[in-house]
């Protein structure tokens, strides 16, 4: 039997005219899907371009000390980003330190301790949890954790630890506080999913080793799997943070929208993302929507660089050959 | 089955994109202070030109000044009149204001235990949105109100998070009767506020006072009032305690009305007159001196002349003033204007 | 037994019930969720919803049937642009490409996929919006468009990655050319897995909201075109929460349980094409 023809030594066609290999196809085919492929990074450059350039005005204003101005004042024509820096970063803070355990803990029930067939049920469910839209997610929190927020959590919180700074103050319902738990629900589906993939990437010799050693179940996992699979965690905890980061509508419906920075909790704020959403239509002044545009360049470089380091975690577990 | 899906994809697309494109559109955008009359307006004035249909957002004052600025809409609405940096902006045409109702801004409350009406004196006010004056049983509050049990609760202040209209005609009274509020803060749609939580639009502002304990807000008038919130009355510059309606928004404006300026920007704030209400505002559709397009010109022409005649009538219902006489007869003559 | 090996034993048990509970809390999330949905938005929801128009704030009754029909014309514009451009880019990565290009072309996909939704928002408004002088449901789908080309472009090129080698060969064997292989054999293998891609992509820009703040804006009346500014699901259930109307209040939770109920269908649907899908390919 003749050898397969393989697929990545092309059979030599310079004998064969131009024309000839145009009717043949692959020519074409080749050039059409190049074209579509080209247009997808065209595309991106664009966006990138676009937003460096309609930020302009701003940049060439503010320079850099725009990262470091806390004063928003339309009226007065001067802009500074770190209030909505510092709420962005608070409420993702304040996501992930709820939702991390919860989801590893999840995760780890899920790949190590439940039977697979519920173990699958669950992670579907979870998983449908990922695709329910931002906005639905804000629409509950308005009717049913602001007041929540504001009747029972807020007031037990400065009951108890009133003394901290980070509790200080009324709470209003509305308010950072209140923007990281609904964020912390939107984060659960994408920690869970990815570190439980990380686990159940990890290599049965490791647990069966463990256990052969006595070690109980718990003892197997936290100190035999979970340590092998850190790095894939740890890259699910990025890519939550990145989507956190960029939450537009849910935020934007329960923060307060007060452009200042309060070290309170149970405050209100801003963030990057519900500032534009709100004053974007209405930016009086080229400086101004400039302003705003320059807001959305530094979140995109944030979520770059995020995006970017727990990509390059993820694969480095789930890959072939990963160290330990 | 193939075909099945493939035949209901179409019928599916087919029905997607034939229903569009039906009535002449025009597209407005701006102030939420007017708009339960505008948008009332506009569906009467469908149900009686059913080929002209007007697309209004209220997506705030300052929207619809931008919009208008970069073209995208074909007029807007403002409470406040275009400064004229902002007029500045238009080379192909100038701006036109027309005044459509009179409008007063309330000082909206939610506060445990209290129905009835408060009394606020300007410093009060100006003081409650400084931070200065920061519980409700403050002295200041306290000594107007003598019969009220105010609590003892921090006083959560609410403003407007967009670039607003009614923020411009609230800002721009405190700035007229405190000298501190002017300095720091000024008038504008959109300012550094002291402090407080923000919300968009006249009802976010409504809706957000309405769920909070213990706050305060200001909204258009009709907002209060569908809300059935309680709304404050305001000391007026001739010493006398005044509850926003009818008459004492159309007092405010009687000073005003004789000698309006010709291009009918005028700020009645704070205005002299034993019955005026002293926060009250016209508030002005903003309309291009210049249309190409004729049909677009001959709608909006007509909608203009409805607004000012038949459009009236509907003013009270809504708890807005309708305009006084000479201004509408001014203003008939402004739409010979537009070319 | 030592008290060393009871702790343990008692450590076990305890971890075993905490990640169970982290697990419950997570999941019941979901269910909350639907059942808040359920309850509110089954209260809300009647034929009027399907068909009538908004009414102005005060008035009761009307629906949000122009939001509807704007919602899917803005979906079939994204789909229209986004699905055949990531479709083929990622029959490119996987079956055409050298080295160098493709690196790029997957970088740029990445990052795409990486920019908040918000962002999207401004660029489409700058690039669309500006231009026409015109909020529309063009520059809404546009808008999308750039959220599912990445989503595409991954699922394709996975997909098609997992079709065997040995399809390939036989394809080339019989002395088909490559792109007849690529169009006749391969991607038709990998049909499931495209398609399951293609389905979640849509159900998840179905529910953006961000991107259309300053696109399409809104419209309270049918559509005027697609040039027009155009009344989508997820701008009205935003702009009718935070307002204080009742009523609104009211078409928001029923607008809520519809946007869901379309979403959840889909991805439901995409999972059940996708096992049965690689069952046939395993028999």
């Amino acid at each position: 039997m003749a050898a397969p023809a393989t697929i990545s030594a092309p059979p030599n066609r310079g004998a064969q005219s131009f024309l000839k290999r145009l009717r043949g196809g692959d020519e074409v085919a080749h050039l059409i899907v190049l074209v579509f492929a080209a247009a997808v990074f065209i595309v991106t450059i664009l966006l990138v371009w676009e937003l460096w350039r309609t930020s302009q005005l701003s940049r060439h204003q503010f320079g850099l000390s725009f990262l470091w101005t806390s004063i928003w004042d339309p009226n007065s024509d001067i802009y500074g980003a770190l209030p909505f820096i510092y709420g962005t970063i608070v409420t993702s803070t304040v996501a992930l330190l709820i939702a991390v355990p919860l989801g590893v803990g999840a995760a780890i029930f899920l790949s190590e301790m439940a039977p697979p067939a519920s173990s699958n049920v669950f992670t579907f469910l979870v998983e449908l949890l990922a695709a329910v839209p931002s906005v639905i997610f804000g629409l509950l929190a308005i009717f049913t954790l602001v007041p929540l927020m504001r009747n029972v959590i807020g007031p037990a919180l400065s009951k108890s630890f009133g003394f901290l700074p980070i509790f200080k103050g009324p709470s209003y319902g509305v308010g950072v506080l209140t923007a990281g738990l609904i964020l912390a629900i939107m984060t659960f589906p994408y920690i869970i999913s990815i570190s439980r993939e990380a686990l159940l990437s990890v290599p049965r010799e490791q647990r069966e080793a463990a256990l052969a050693l006595g070690a109980t179940k718990w003892e197997a996992t936290w100190d035999a799997v979970v340590p092998w699979a850190r790095l894939g965690i740890l890259g699910s905890i990025f890519l939550s943070l990145a989507r956190a980061l960029g939450e537009t509508m849910a935020v934007t419906m329960v923060i307060g929208n007060d452009p200042k920075i309060h070290a309170s909790l149970l405050a209100s704020g801003y963030t990057i993302a519900a500032v534009i959403a709100n004053e974007f239509t209405e930016a009086t002044g080229d400086l101004y929507l400039s302003s705003l545009i320059e807001l959305g360049l530094v979140l995109f470089l944030i979520t770059i660089v995020i995006n970017g380091l727990a990509r390059l975690l993820i694969v480095a577990t789930t890959g072939p050959g990963t160290k330990k | 089955m193939r075909k099945i899906w493939i035949a209901s994809l179409a019928a599916l697309g087919l029905a997607t994109f034939a229903g569009s494109a039906a009535a002449a559109n025009l597209n407005a955008a701006g102030a939420t202070f007017p708009a339960p009359i505008y948008q009332k307006w506009f569906e009467e004035f469908k149900n009686s030109h059913p080929s002209i249909q007007v697309n209004y957002q209220a997506i705030g004052s300052g929207g619809g000044i931008r919009q208008l600025t970069v073209g995208t809409v074909d007029f807007g609405a403002s409470d406040m009149p275009m400064t004229h940096e902002q007029l500045s902006q238009f080379s192909k045409f100038k701006v036109l204001h027309f005044p459509t109702v009179l409008g007063g801004v309330v000082p909206t409350y939610n506060i445990r235990g209290v129905t009835q009406g408060l009394k606020f004196t300007p410093d009060a006010l100006a003081g409650i949105y400084l931070g200065e004056i920061t519980k409700w049983n403050d002295g200041r509050i306290a000594k107007e109100n003598p019969g009220v049990r105010l609590p003892n609760a921090d006083i959560t202040v609410v403003h407007r998070s967009d670039g607003s209209g009614t923020t411009f005609v609230w800002t721009d009274y405190l700035s007229k009767i405190s000298s501190q509020w002017k300095n720091k803060v000024g008038a504008n749609t959109s300012v550094n506020w002291p402090v407080g939580l923000g919300s968009k639009g006249n009802d976010g502002v409504a809706g957000l006072v309405k769920q909070t304990p213990n706050s305060i807000g200001y909204v258009e008038l009709i907002y209060a009032v569908q809300q059935k919130m309680g709304y404050g009355s305001m000391r007026n510059s001739a010493g006398a305690f005044v509850k926003a309606d009818l008459e004492t928004v159309t007092a405010a404006a009687a000073g005003a009305a004789s000698n309006i300026p010709a291009d009918f920007r005028v700020s009645i704030t704070d205005a002299p007159g034993k019955n005026a209400y002293p926060i009250a505002t016209f508030t002005w559709m903003l309309i291009p001196s210049k249309i190409q397009d004729a049909s677009k010109r001959n709608d909006i022409k007509t909608f203009l002349k409805w607004m000012l005649t038949t459009g009236q009538k509907d003013c009270a219902a809504l708890s807005y003033a309708p305009l006084p006489r000479e201004v509408v007869a001014k203003e008939l003559k402004q739409i010979d204007e537009i070319q | 037994m030592t008290a060393h090996l009871r702790w343990r034993k008692f450590l076990n048990g305890t971890m075993l019930g905490l990640t169970g509970a982290c697990t419950i809390i997570t999941v019941s999330m979901l269910f909350l969720i639907l059942g808040y949905l359920i309850w509110n938005g089954g209260k809300s929801l009647n034929l009027a919803f399907f068909t009538k128009l908004p009414l102005s704030p005060g008035e009761t009754g009307g629906g949000m049937a122009n939001a509807i029909l704007g919602s899917f014309q803005i979906i079939a514009i994204a789909t229209i642009i986004g699905v055949p451009v990531g479709f083929l880019a990622g029959v490119y990565l996987s079956e055409f490409g050298g080295s160098a290009f493709p690196f790029l072309v997957r970088y740029a996909a990445d990052l795409l996929n990486g920019v908040p939704s918000i962002v999207i928002g401004i660029v489409a408004w700058a690039l669309v919006v500006v231009p026409m002088h015109h909020f529309s449901a063009l520059a809404g789908g546009i808008a999308l468009s750039l959220m599912l080309i990445p989503i595409t472009v991954r699922t394709t090129e996975q997909f098609l990655h997992e079709v065997p080698q040995s399809l390939r060969e036989g394809a080339l064997a019989l002395g088909a050319s490559k792109w007849r292989m690529v169009a006749t054999v391969v991607i038709p293998a990998a049909t499931a897995g495209v398609l399951t891609g293609v389905i979640l992509g849509v159900a998840r820009i179905a529910g953006e909201t961000a991107p259309l703040l300053f696109t399409a804006l809104n419209n309270q009346f049918w559509s005027a075109g697609l040039d027009e500014p155009t009344a989508s699901l997820p701008v009205m259930i935003y702009t009718h929460a935070i307002s204080p109307y009742e009523d609104w209040h009211r078409q928001a939770w029923a607008a809520g349980l519809v946007l869901i109920a379309l979403v959840l269908i889909a991805n439901v649907a995409a999972r059940l094409i996708l096992s049965r899908g690689a069952s046939t390919q395993r028999g």
